[in-house]
């Protein structure tokens, strides 16, 4: 008994010292995508501009590089795959150039900072994996039962799943910057106010429905938060985007940014898709929420702080939904909708598990 | 060249009333059918572009059931215009949002203002903090959101368009199902994905095999002219139905649930009994359509409980688990069962489910008269302080029957607290230092006189009413007070009797609660999600296949595909359709480009012959 004990504390002294080594190498991480972002900064190339700038004619009628290709491409073999050229549904703005390689912009050297700085988010994944794990084991239980836990699993969820978009070859590297920071943010919250030794579950955390609702709860937060990150740059984007098209004249900073990123299109699609897929499993988490809380409490939903505010998030998310097909609500309304979903989200996390009395106030601070 | 280009962009902003110019990735959503009017009102377009435009408009139309959109303009004046004109605007898209926004906005000072509901001990004291803002947030049911009047007003308008909403789109949906698919457009190649090749197979072979693939690959297939048109993903818009209907009937479940429930608490000390009649409870309430003749006929006696606690560490004391063993019997009397409840555990008798809430300790104590007799004699529950996770608690021994050394009838009051292991300091007075029983002692103090229980006020059984008593003394005048060990007396002052703290007894709070129609709630959230993930999963899309003969003498094949919203499943799903067709129509090394891509009723359309990427507007290749 004592010896387990010992050897728990242990595993949760290694795990607080794998999470701590992966924020210093999340840190290198930053300090990489800094420096890809710096010499991404050297190459001009404002394709965007180009494909916008003289208003009325040009993004119709001047060929891409791309399109020529398409047309050259054309069935020419027998065993070559058929070349399938899509366009955008009729209406809106015409399909722009997707920034690539992230923040480096074709920039060679930016782009080796930009490589590195992924290896080593991959490193540092290891590492906080390893940390999420060994805390598991030094509990004996999921690492799901406090705020601190609940930290460092959901910054490892947003990085694991962007390092699975960037190994299915997806356009994400410009995700990098943004989600190191956001995570060694979480982390370096985690560590310090959200604190908490490793200890047992209470009893009325103690149930399958925590696997499946808390797990759930995290991944949702996670993959909204990606979304999130999504929409955000979207709205900038488009703003650039409309001051092209409009003669406008953007600042020199903010097009050299916003170049090195996805089509505002791309961009609006890559949120949509992340929270339409999550808004499903969303849903469940909620259920499976009531299913716990009718065992637990004796009844399935009591409008309790929590409660609520996942109803809300949910109502807006399906708002976020409803908006992208509701004419006069598309584009940048929705695309605030699902800033506010998100919002709505982490005031659940933090805002409720903090200051609000409620029944799910785990938080362990 | 330009006379297209323009027509489509003009067009394309029309038809979608996408007057914010942002990127529609959505863009055929929820607007198809609303494009067709927009368009033949067009008079940007040329007379050969509408012609186009409205095949293309057609191609695109009924791929979903979302409603038309309306201006929202104001009706003519009469009655039935107005009511007419109201409800479409109940039941549109934007109303629909703005009411869910509306919900949600509605939810949120429920969730910061303590409710009645869920803590009235909250609400009271926020009255007697707020003398001035208290009532004005009590007219404002601010305490009561969830049943509140206006928040009933919003989810029931919303349940009320749902409605307005899903009957229709139930009944266009059945239509779709037996229509066919639309012709292809004339020129596939503004479609959202295109491919083209040539072939030396003969249209009509070519056009077959396309029939037998698409079939094969499960499309609703049509023939047209020299083309095929094909179907899918109808199980999307069914989804999207059986989610919605879902809603309703979760919102039913919800109702019903609340209307007819009753949920009471009861405290149980070990050994003791409960049987499930309106009086037994401690506290009932119930939905505003509840009977209490339908109570479930039940009881049970609480024969143990255990509970144990973190002994070391950090967590010391945090509880690690509850177990109420029980025994049973349905009916006035049924055979006894025995079972256990545990924290997340109910036992379900009948339609209710009992639930295991608090635990405590209940002091046994000896109460003797100034003459020696048992006055009292029993277990005494004392309930924890608020959030003290150490389990101190108050509690009162009153003794209703009771006479003093020369006979005169009094009452006895003994008011205090318990403490399952005993601590004392200076700021805190005696408390308790963990949750489990290591040193419980009891820390009373003695008051007589009347206890106030016959005027009729009701009374809290855990409260002292000081008014009609006063303390005990010690000699030198101060109250007296004393704290006793298992097993201890306290002799009451001039013979006036003594109470003997005997041994420590455990007791349990139970919640009884019926809810129906909560299979009916999981049930309509399950199907939800089934349809909700065949609505965001699933792809409606359209395929077209051309096949003509060229200007050279050989085949022309077109393949060409449209999806509800932008998906890059539907490109993909394209390029394998048209691998597989090749299979049976192989494609020739290329030619000159405007065979390809003039169709046959293409004509008029001279502007491809600069190339096939001329007019497009970016397209990509995926
Ligand atoms: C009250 C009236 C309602 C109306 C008129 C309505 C209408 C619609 C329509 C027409 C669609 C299909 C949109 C499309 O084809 O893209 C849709 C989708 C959807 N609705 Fe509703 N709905 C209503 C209520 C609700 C409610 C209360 C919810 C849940 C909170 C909800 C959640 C959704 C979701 C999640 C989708 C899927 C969106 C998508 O396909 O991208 N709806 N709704």
């Amino acid at each position: 008994m004592n010896l387990a004990a010992a050897d728990n504390q242990s595993l949760a002294d290694l795990s607080r010292v794998l999470i701590l080594s992966a924020m210093a190498v999340y840190t290198c991480a930053f300090v990489a995508h800094i420096a890809e972002w710096v010499f991404g900064s050297r190459s001009r190339v404002a394709r965007t501009a180009a494909a916008l700038a003289p208003k009325k004619k040009s993004p119709y009628t001047r060929p891409t590089e791309k399109e020529t290709e398409a047309a050259a491409g054309a069935g020419t073999t027998v065993l070559e795959k058929p070349e399938v050229v899509t366009r955008s549904a009729l209406g809106g703005r015409p399909d722009l150039p997707d920034g690539t390689g992230g923040g480096a912009g074709g920039d060679e050297q930016g782009d080796v900072y930009g490589r590195v700085a992924i290896a080593l988010t991959v490193l540092a994944f290891a590492l906080h994996a390893a940390g999420v794990l060994t805390r598991a084991f030094s509990v004996t239980r999921a690492p799901w039962a406090n705020m601190y836990e609940f930290s460092i699993t959901f910054s490892m969820v947003i990085v694991g799943a962007y390092l699975v978009l960037l190994a299915a070859k997806k356009n994400v590297r410009w995700l990098g910057l943004v989600l190191v920071t956001t995570v060694l943010l979480d982390l370096g919250l985690a560590n310090t106010v959200l604190y908490t030794e490793s200890d047992q579950l209470p009893p009325a955390l103690d149930s399958v429905w925590l696997w499946i609702h808390v797990s759930l709860a995290i991944l949702c937060g996670g993959l909204f938060y990606l979304g999130a990150v999504g929409t955000m740059l979207y709205l900038f984007r488009d703003s650039y985007e409309n001051k092209l098209e409009q003669g406008g004249k953007p600042g020199g900073f903010a097009t050299s940014v916003l170049e090195r990123l996805p089509s505002a299109a791309s961009l609006d699609k890559f949120a949509y898709r992340i929270n339409a897929a999550v808004f499903p499993f969303w849903t469940f988490t909620i259920i499976a929420g009531a299913i716990w809380a009718e065992d637990a409490w004796g009844r399935y939903w009591g409008w309790d702080a929590k409660e609520v505010w996942s109803f809300i998030t949910w109502v807006a998310y399906a708002g976020y939904l409803h908006a992208r097909a509701t004419v006069g609500w598309k584009g940048r309304k929705a695309a605030m909708l699902a800033i506010v979903a998100f919002l709505c989200f982490l005031f659940n996390y933090y805002g409720v598990n903090l200051f609000v009395n409620s029944l799910h106030s785990y938080s362990g601070v | 060249m330009s006379d297209t280009t323009d027509s489509n962009g003009t067009s394309g902003s029309n038809g979608a009333g996408d007057t914010d110019g942002t990127a529609g990735t959505d863009g055929t959503s929820g607007t198809g059918s609303a494009d067709v009017t927009a368009r033949t009102g067009s008079s940007a377009a040329t007379d050969s572009g509408s012609a186009e435009e409205a095949t293309e408009a057609a191609a695109q139309s009924q791929l979903s059931t979302a409603p038309v959109e309306e201006a929202p303009s104001g009706p003519k004046l009469s009655l039935f215009g107005w009511l007419r004109w109201f409800w479409r605007q109940l039941t549109s898209m934007r109303v629909a949002l703005l009411l869910l926004l509306l919900l949600s906005l509605a939810s949120v000072p429920g969730s910061l203002i303590p409710q009645r509901n869920a803590s009235p001990f909250r609400v009271a004291e926020f009255l007697q903090n707020n003398p001035k803002l208290g009532p004005v947030y009590d007219r404002l049911q601010l305490f009561d959101v969830y049943s509140s009047v206006w928040f009933s007003a919003i989810y029931l308008l919303l349940f009320v368009s749902l409605i307005g909403c899903i009957v229709p789109r139930t009944w266009q949906f059945v239509g779709q199902l037996r229509a066919k698919p639309p012709k292809a457009p004339s020129r596939l190649k503004r479609m959202p994905a295109y491919t083209t090749w040539r072939t030396e197979a003969e249209p009509a072979e070519v056009l077959g095999g396309a029939r037998k693939l698409l079939r094969g690959s499960r499309f609703r297939v049509a023939d047209g002219e020299g083309s095929v048109s094909a179907e899918k993903g109808y199980l999307r818009e069914l989804g999207n139905l059986c989610f919605h209907l879902a809603l309703i009937v979760m919102l039913v479940a919800f109702a019903v649930g609340q209307l007819w429930s009753v949920e009471g608490g009861k405290l149980v000390v070990k050994g003791g009994g409960f049987a499930n009649t309106l009086t037994q409870y401690d506290d009932i309430k119930s939905g505003a359509l509840y009977d209490y003749d339908d109570l479930d006929g039940f009881g049970f006696t609480l024969e143990e409980f255990h509970s144990s606690f973190e002994e070391s560490g950090p967590e010391r004391g945090t509880p690690r688990d509850f177990r109420a063993d029980i025994s049973y019997w349905e009916g006035a009397d049924g055979p006894e069962k025995k079972a256990s409840i545990e924290v997340n555990e109910p036992l379900t008798v009948g339609s209710s489910k009992v639930y295991l809430l608090g635990h405590g300790y209940a002091p046994v104590v000896t109460v003797k008269d100034g003459k020696g007799d048992v006055a009292f004699r029993g277990p005494v529950p004392f309930l924890p302080q608020d959030g003290d996770p150490n389990l101190t608690s108050q509690g009162v021994v009153k003794v209703t029957d009771y006479q003093d050394a020369k006979g005169k009838k009094e009452q006895l009051g003994f008011v205090g607290i318990f403490t399952p292991t005993y601590g004392i300091d200076e700021v805190r007075g005696p408390h308790s230092t963990f949750p489990g029983m290591k040193y419980p002692a009891i820390f009373l103090s003695a008051y007589r006189g009347n206890l106030g229980i016959d005027t009729g006020l009701p009374q809290s059984v855990y409260q002292l009413n000081q008014r009609g008593m006063e303390p005990f003394e010690t000699e030198d005048g101060d109250i007296l007070r004393q704290s006793l060990r298992p097993g201890e007396t306290m002799d009451l002052p001039d013979g006036a009797g003594s109470l003997t703290f005997e041994r420590v007894e455990r007791w349990a709070t139970f919640q009884i609660s019926q809810k129906p129609a909560s299979g009916w709630a999981l049930g309509g959230a399950l199907v939800a999600i089934g349809g909700l993930a065949a609505s965001l999963f699933l792809q409606r899309r359209r395929v077209w296949v051309r096949a003509y003969a060229g200007g050279d003498g050989r085949t022309v094949v077109e393949m060409a595909s449209l999806g509800r919203s932008e998906s890059a499943k539907v490109p993909e799903e394209l390029g394998t359709l048209a691998e597989r067709l090749r299979a049976g129509a192989a494609p020739l090394p290329s030619a000159p480009e405007r065979d390809a891509d003039d169709g046959p009723d293409d004509t008029s359309d001279h502007d491809d012959s600069v190339g096939p990427s001329a007019d497009d507007d970016g397209p990509r290749r995926s």
